[in-house]
């Protein structure tokens, strides 16, 4: 008897190894996650508007059907990115996440205090590289630095009502984001 | 002949109990940080890179993308405040106000996270288009049949959950109490 429980002791603790792995492991190999279902209709280091949350269909889960969202799959493995992001009338913001849907920044209009959201992305290997410049200041250039080198930035307008979601859409369908060729430090402002 | 019996047994029991408890965690949606208001629960700190594994793995699971911490921070409230479910066939009342925020806005979803589609196609509310009364707060009627006022319909739905998303808020990881955050009552009356 005395056996039969120390095997079924092993077998909990084992199992419980065994449920710490499989959570851990899960986002690594998750089919479904938010950058396989974005995919296919984004493209590579570029602007791809998501499409409006409809009963009949959403890309993803639990989005907000007052907001309107593009996207940039950004790959930094070519060289930083430059984004820049025109401000709705409403409620602008830019979020960036890893490759795993971990959110690590964002900046929404109010943080931007400009007419338009302008910055840069890219990995601390290159931040590294950013020759220092004395005439620019940090306050002129807004760099965000990525954890990895894949990942999404969602650029969302908010439309308080919704004969105002045209304007929104319009507005974030002119957000922009590019590779920059060569080293970050070459342009100037 | 029996040693192999009892290995067996363990594997068995270490898949079941392994597997199993992996699978219930995932989808009751279980995480840490979670700050519970009234009948709302927030977990602020999903969107941050503080996310935790449990947290990371069901929104890996889901498809979803956690709202960012700079963008804002999305409740959710499965129950009234009572705690009885959220069902479509009876009429649910949310009222009162919100806490600080630029905008907010208020959706109802399947508990998946799907929109439900009415004879209106309106799925939510914003914090500017909602009929307020002369103190600012508001009532949001939660019902399958024509309301005036602020009405969200549910079309019959059996289950639903109600998202309150604010952006550009102070709310989020350091909240604690409700009287940071008021958040509005739900009260749910079937008949």
């Amino acid at each position: 008897m005395i056996r039969w429980l120390l095997w079924l002791l092993a077998g909990v603790l084992l199992g419980g190894i065994v449920h710490l792995v499989a959570v851990l492991v899960l986002p690594n190999t998750a089919t479904q996650d938010a950058y396989s279902r974005l995919l296919p209709i984004a493209p590579v280091n570029a602007v791809a508007p998501v499409p409006q949350p409809s009963p009949q269909n959403e890309i993803m889960p639990f989005m907000d059907p007052a907001v309107a969202i593009a996207v940039c799959r950004y790959d930094l493995s070519g060289g930083p990115m430059k984004l820049s992001v025109p401000l709705s009338p409403a409620y602008t913001s830019v979020s960036f996440y890893t490759r795993r849907g971990i959110a690590y920044y964002a900046i929404n209009d109010r943080a931007a205090g400009r007419r338009q959201i302008e910055l840069q992305l890219m990995t601390a290997a290159q931040r590294a590289d950013v020759p220092e410049d004395e005439e620019v200041t940090a306050a002129d250039r807004l760099i965000v630095e990525s954890p990895s080198n894949t990942g999404l930035i969602l650029m969302k307008a908010l439309a308080p009502e919704p004969g105002l979601m045209p304007a929104a859409r319009a507005a974030i369908a002119r957000a922009t984001c590019q590779q920059e060729a060569g080293p970050a430090g070459t342009e100037s402002r | 002949m029996r040693l192999l019996l009892g290995l067996l047994f363990t594997l068995a029991v270490a898949a079941v109990v392994g597997l199993g408890t992996t699978w219930l965690a995932l989808s009751r949606g279980a995480a840490f940080g979670a700050v519970t208001i009234g009948a709302w629960t927030a977990w602020p700190r999903s969107g941050t890179r503080d996310v935790d594994p449990y947290a990371r793995a069901t929104i890996a699971r889901s498809g979803e993308l956690p709202i960012a911490s700079g963008d804002g921070v999305a409740f959710v409230a499965r129950t009234d405040d009572g705690g009885r479910p959220l069902d479509g066939r009876c009429s649910v009342v949310v009222s009162g106000t919100t806490p600080q925020a630029r905008f907010w806005t208020l959706t109802l979803n399947d508990p998946q996270g799907r929109l439900i589609g009415n004879v209106l196609d309106r799925q939510s509310f914003t914090s500017q288009e909602v009929v307020r009364h002369a103190d600012g707060s508001f009532d949001i009627v939660i019902a399958p049949r024509t309301r005036s006022g602020n009405w969200l319909p549910t079309n019959g739905a059996e289950s639903y959950v109600l998202v309150l998303r604010f952006y550009d808020t102070p709310v989020g990881v350091a909240t604690r109490a409700a009287r940071e955050a008021p958040m509005p009552t739900i009260t749910e009356s079937c008949s």
